[in-house]
């Protein structure tokens, strides 16, 4: 047993407990890619509501929401799809499991704030409070991200804290909510994006 | 002080030390979780557990999901402290020999 070896082990029990806790494969890459899902849903809903007239008023016409729950959907599926399989491809190039202890925790605790968020704005519309969907959208999302960042790349809090702050600067704002959430959910994510692929994905993983 | 004294046989193996690197900073781990994480087999790990378990430096609760067992294990006080005491040991190890 020499010092290389001792280090070694220290440097290897550091690794085991790091990666029995945290799920390190979400990729940069599909922030990027739910960020450009996000914008371009956010030009049809905004298409939708300055042909529509409306500009974007607490009122509920039910066509036309049903027609931004399909836009919200379709860009809800996009995002996830390309968060999926970026990470997907990452874990695989990593040699990592996709699938393990710590991304279950990560997935439990982003889903525990999104689903309660996702009630809460279905509520929100059924009484037709179309201007508090945007902003309850951003909040929600930012504590789903706080709370999954004790699980994942700590970096994603900072993402949370920038969602939630949005989120209520939208909320005091009302009437932007569509500028609001294409900031939280287009830009942001772009930017989060490219700054996780330049810090973490830039060099091949080893 | 001939600080080598205070590395702790049990943890000579990587796959106890592992082990006990996992539980250290989990809760409650299942057998599988375990062996997915370290890249053993069941037998190989069984084995490891098994003298952790003699030493009292972890803890099994056996259970049930339906009616599958579900084996998981957890850390001791004894544990944590021969855990925590090898670490120092190593790292003093480390300055020692600078």
């Amino acid at each position: 047993m020499n010092e290389q070896q001792h280090l070694d082990t220290l440097t290897d029990i550091k690794r085991i407990m790091e990666r029995s806790t945290r799920f390190m494969s979400l990729s940069g890459l599909g922030g990027i890619g739910a960020g450009v899902s996000a914008l371009v849903g956010a030009y049809f809903a905004w298409d939708l509501l300055s042909a529509a007239g409306e500009g974007y008023q607490p009122v509920s016409e039910t066509a036309l929401v049903s027609r931004l729950l399909l836009i919200a959907g379709a860009v809800l599926l996009a995002a996830l799809g390309a968060g999926f399989y970026f990470t997907w491809r990452k874990a695989r190039r990593q040699g990592l499991p996709v699938w393990d202890a710590a991304a279950r925790k990560v997935f439990i605790n982003l889903a525990i704030p999104l689903v309660t968020g996702g009630l809460f704005i279905l509520g929100l519309l059924k009484h037709g409070y179309l201007a508090l969907v945007a902003p309850s959208c951003l909040v929600f999302y930012g504590l789903a991200l706080v709370n999954a960042g004790k699980y994942t790349v700590t970096d994603i809090r900072y993402l949370g804290y920038a969602e939630i702050a949005l989120g209520i600067i939208a909320l005091f704002n009302l009437y932007h909510g569509l500028f609001f959430w294409a900031l939280g959910f287009g830009v942001l994510h772009i930017l989060y994006g490219a700054i996780m692929w330049w810090k973490y994905e830039r060099i091949p993983a080893e | 002080m001939n600080p080598i004294g205070n590395l702790n046989k049990v943890f000579e193996s990587r796959i106890r030390l592992g082990v006990m690197s996992v539980l250290m900073v989990n809760e409650e781990v299942s057998f599988n979780d375990l062996k997915e994480m370290l890249e053993v087999t069941d037998g190989n790990l069984a084995s490891h557990l098994g003298t952790l378990e003699e030493n009292a430096y972890i803890k099994v609760h056996k259970g049930f999901i339906g009616r599958k067992t579900n084996t998981t294990y957890s850390i001791t006080k004894t544990g944590e402290k021969a855990f925590k005491g090898h670490l120092a040991a190593l790292e003093a190890m480390i300055k020692f020999s600078q």
